[in-house]
C-alpha cells in the first residue's frame, strides 16, 4: 500500500511545515536551487536497491510543460530489445517534487502482456518524474524526464468540486488500429474526486483529508491483467489506458477500492473490433 | 448634489489619506488608472497578459461602483498593491465607506489584492464555492505565484475568504443603487460571480466573458456553453469582460468566445471518438482558433486538457 512506504511520510512532513517550506522557497528564490530529493527518495522507495540504466528497456513520455497542473498525460512503456526474455513486472512512477511522489504502482499480471500504460497526474511544480521497471529477472531499471510546472492559474484541484456519480467506471476497448499487431488498448475511467489531503482550509487552517482511489485490478476472465496503487497525485477521475494482447475473449472484470474503503465494481463483454 | 458631496468628500479623505502617509514617512500610492464608464461605474482595464513581476499581476479588469451610501468593489487585482493603487483611485473619487468586496471567482489575478481592503469593514462576497476552492488551491497559489512573480510582488499577499457567500442571486444595497449579485453553474471556473449595477445597467462579467485574451477553462466546458446561454439574456447596457475591453455591443460580444468554445468542443469530442490519446488530442484541439485570439499558445492546450478530461465522460 503506497500509503505505508516511507517517502509519504516525508509528505506528512511537508504537509505539516507547509508553512515553513514555502519560506524556504522563497528565501531560495526559486524550486530549482534546492538539493536534488531523488537520491534519498529512491533509496527510501526502492530500499537502496540498484536502480540502472533503463533507456535501451523502458521509456516515459510527458510534455515537456504541464499544460493543465491538475491533468498531466504520462506514459510507461516497455522496450525490452527483441530476444530479451525477460518481462516487466511492475511500473512506479514518481514525480520528485511533489508532496507525495509515488504517484502510482503499476503490477502487471504474470501472465499478461501489458506494454504500455498511460494515466493522468498532478504535477506542483518544475519536476523531474521518473519510472522505475521491475523486470521478472528481479532488476530494476529507472529513466526520467523533466516537466516544466503550468503557468498562468493552472493548479493541481478538482475543476468542478460539485461532480456528482462517484465511483461510476467506464471501461473503453479501443478500435484494433488504435495499437500496432496484435496489441490491443483498453481504458479503465473512474469517477472519483481523488482529493488531495494537502489542501489547506484558509479559514480553519486544517488539511483537508485525503481521499482518494487506492487500487485497481483488471482482469480478463480470471487472468489479472493490471494491479494499480494509486495516490493523490492521480489526477481526479482515474483514467488508465493501457495495451495487451488478448488471449481469448473472456469479459474484462475491474474492482477498484479508495480510502473510504469503498469499492467500485463494474464487468463487461471483450469486443472483437472496439470502438 | 451627490456630485459635491463625492469631491468634498474625496478632498478631504485625499487630504487626510496624504496627512498619514506623511506621518509614516510612506511613499504615496499612485491611484490605478480607472475610467468612469457610466456614472459612479468605474473599471480599471488590465494588460493583456499572463502574471509578471513586470505587470506585478495587473492583467485582470476591476472596478468599483459608489451609491449614496458606500462603495462596491469588484475584484482586488493580482497583488495588494495593485489592491492599495485601486483603493487609492476609489478614495481619490469618494469618501464613502467601501460595504462589498465582490469576488467573481478564485483566481489569482482577481483576489492577490483582497488583504489591501481588510480591516475597512466591508463585507467581502463570493461564490457559494468560492471558499472550498480557496481552501484547495490557496496555498499552492501562494507559493507558485512566490515563484513566478517574486516576493516583493507577492508581499502582503493573504487568501481572504468570503465572509458572505452567495448561493445563487443577492442584492447589494449601496444606496440608491443597487447590485445584482448572480452565482453560477460550473463555467470558467465552478465559482463563478456576476455583478449587474442595475442604475446603469453595466454588467461585470468577470471571467464569464473573455475578449481578445484567450478564453481560459477551469470548470466546465459544456457549463460555460449553458452558462453563455443564460448570461445572454441578462440585459445591460455596457458588459465588463474579465479580460478585455469594455463593450456595449451586449449580448453580440460573447459570439466570439462561443464560436472558440464550439470549435474545441467539436474537435475534442471528435479525437475522442477516434481513440486519440490525451497528450496529443491537446495539441490538436482548437487550431482553428490560433490566429483569433492573444495568448493562445498560453492557454489552448490546457483548455483542449481540461475539456478531453470532461469530456470524455459524455
Amino acid at each position: 500500500m503506497i500509503r505505508s512506504i516511507p517517502c509519504v511520510a516525508r509528505a506528512g512532513v511537508i504537509a505539516l511545515a507547509v508553512a515553513g517550506w514555502a519560506g524556504v522557497a522563497a528565501a531560495q528564490g526559486n524550486a530549482a536551487a534546492q538539493p536534488d530529493p531523488w537520491p534519498e527518495l529512491a533509496s527510501q522507495v526502492f530500499k537502496g536497491r540498484v536502480l540502472a540504466d533503463g533507456s535501451a528497456l523502458l521509456a516515459i513520455e510527458m510534455p515537456a510543460r504541464a499544460e493543465d497542473a491538475a491533468i498531466v498525460p504520462v506514459t510507461v512503456r516497455a522496450t525490452l530489445p527483441a530476444g530479451d526474455a525477460r518481462r516487466v513486472r511492475a511500473f512506479t512512477i514518481v514525480v520528485d517534487e511533489n508532496p507525495a511522489p509515488v504517484a502510482a504502482i503499476f503490477r502487471i499480471g504474470p501472465r499478461a502482456t501489458v506494454s504500455s500504460i498511460s494515466t493522468r497526474v498532478r504535477v506542483n511544480s518544475y519536476t523531474n518524474v521518473h519510472a522505475v521497471a521491475e523486470l521478472s529477472d528481479g532488476n530494476l531499471y529507472m529513466v526520467q524526464t523533466y516537466v516544466k510546472a503550468s503557468g498562468g492559474c493552472s493548479a493541481p484541484a478538482s475543476k468542478n468540486a460539485e461532480q456528482a456519480d462517484l465511483g461510476q467506471l467506464r471501461f473503453r476497448q479501443f478500435a484494433r488500429a488504435s495499437a500496432p499487431g496484435p496489441m490491443r488498448e483498453a481504458q479503465i475511467m473512474i469517477r472519483h474526486p481523488n482529493n488531495s489531503g494537502l489542501q489547506m482550509d484558509q479559514v480553519s487552517r486544517l488539511y483537508t483529508p485525503a481521499y482518494f482511489v487506492e487500487t485497481v485490478k483488471i482482469w480478463q476472465g480470471e487472468e489479472l491483467l493490471l494491479a494499480v496503487e494509486g495516490s493523490i497525485a492521480i489526477s481526479e477521475d482515474p483514467n488508465i489506458r493501457f495495451s495487451y494482447a488478448p488471449s481469448d475473449t473472456k469479459p474484462f472484470r475491474v474492482e477498484v477500492t479508495d480510502t473510504k474503503n469503498r469499492v467500485f465494481k463494474g464487468e463487461w463483454p471483450f469486443q472483437a473490433s472496439g470502438t | 448634489m451627490a456630485r459635491l458631496e463625492v469631491t468634498l468628500g474625496a478632498t478631504l479623505m485625499l487630504a487626510s489619506a496624504a496627512l498619514a502617509l506623511v506621518a509614516r514617512g510612506q511613499q504615496p500610492i499612485e491611484p490605478l488608472a480607472v475610467t468612469e464608464v457610466a456614472a459612479g461605474v468605474f473599471v480599471h482595464t488590465g494588460g493583456i497578459a499572463l502574471m509578471t513581476r513586470d505587470n506585478a499581476g495587473d492583467i485582470a479588469n476591476l472596478g468599483f461602483v459608489v451609491g449614496n451610501d458606500g462603495v462596491g468593489v469588484i475584484d482586488t487585482g493580482g497583488s495588494v498593491r495593485e489592491g492599495q493603487r485601486l483603493l487609492a483611485a476609489i478614495r481619490a473619487r469618494t469618501a464613502k465607506p467601501i460595504r462589498y468586496v465582490i469576488n467573481t471567482h478564485m483566481h489569482p489575478d482577481h483576489v492577490f489584492g483582497n488583504a489591501a481592503f481588510e480591516n475597512l469593514g466591508a463585507l467581502f462576497l463570493g461564490h457559494r464555492n468560492l471558499p472550498r476552492a480557496l481552501a484547495a488551491r490557496g496555498q499552492f497559489y501562494l507559493d507558485n505565484y512566490r515563484r513566478l512573480l517574486g516576493a516583493q510582488v507577492m508581499a502582503g499577499v493573504k487568501i481572504i475568504p468570503p465572509t458572505q457567500v452567495v448561493a445563487d442571486e443577492i442584492k447589494l444595497d449601496l444606496g440608491r443603487r443597487v447590485l445584482s449579485l448572480k452565482a453560477w453553474e460550473a463555467a470558467h471556473t465552478d465559482n463563478d460571480l456576476t455583478v449587474r449595477d442595475d442604475e446603469s445597467g453595466v454588467l461585470f462579467a468577470g471571467d464569464l466573458l473573455f475578449t481578445r485574451h484567450v478564453p481560459v477553462l477551469d470548470g466546465s466546458i459544456v457549463g460555460w456553453l449553458a452558462v453563455m446561454d443564460d448570461l445572454a439574456r441578462i440585459p445591460a447596457r455596457l458588459v465588463v469582460p474579465g479580460h478585455g475591453e469594455v463593450s456595449e455591443h451586449w449580448p453580440a460580444v460573447l459570439q466570439a468566445q462561443r464560436r472558440y468554445m464550439e470549435n474545441l468542443r467539436r474537435d475534442v469530442r471528435g479525437l475522442i471518438a477516434r481513440g486519440v490519446p490525451l497528450a496529443s488530442a491537446a495539441q490538436r484541439a482548437g487550431q482553428d482558433e490560433k490566429d483569433r485570439w492573444a495568448l493562445f499558445e498560453e492557454y489552448n492546450a490546457r483548455n483542449a486538457t481540461a475539456a478531453f478530461a470532461e469530456l470524455e465522460w459524455e
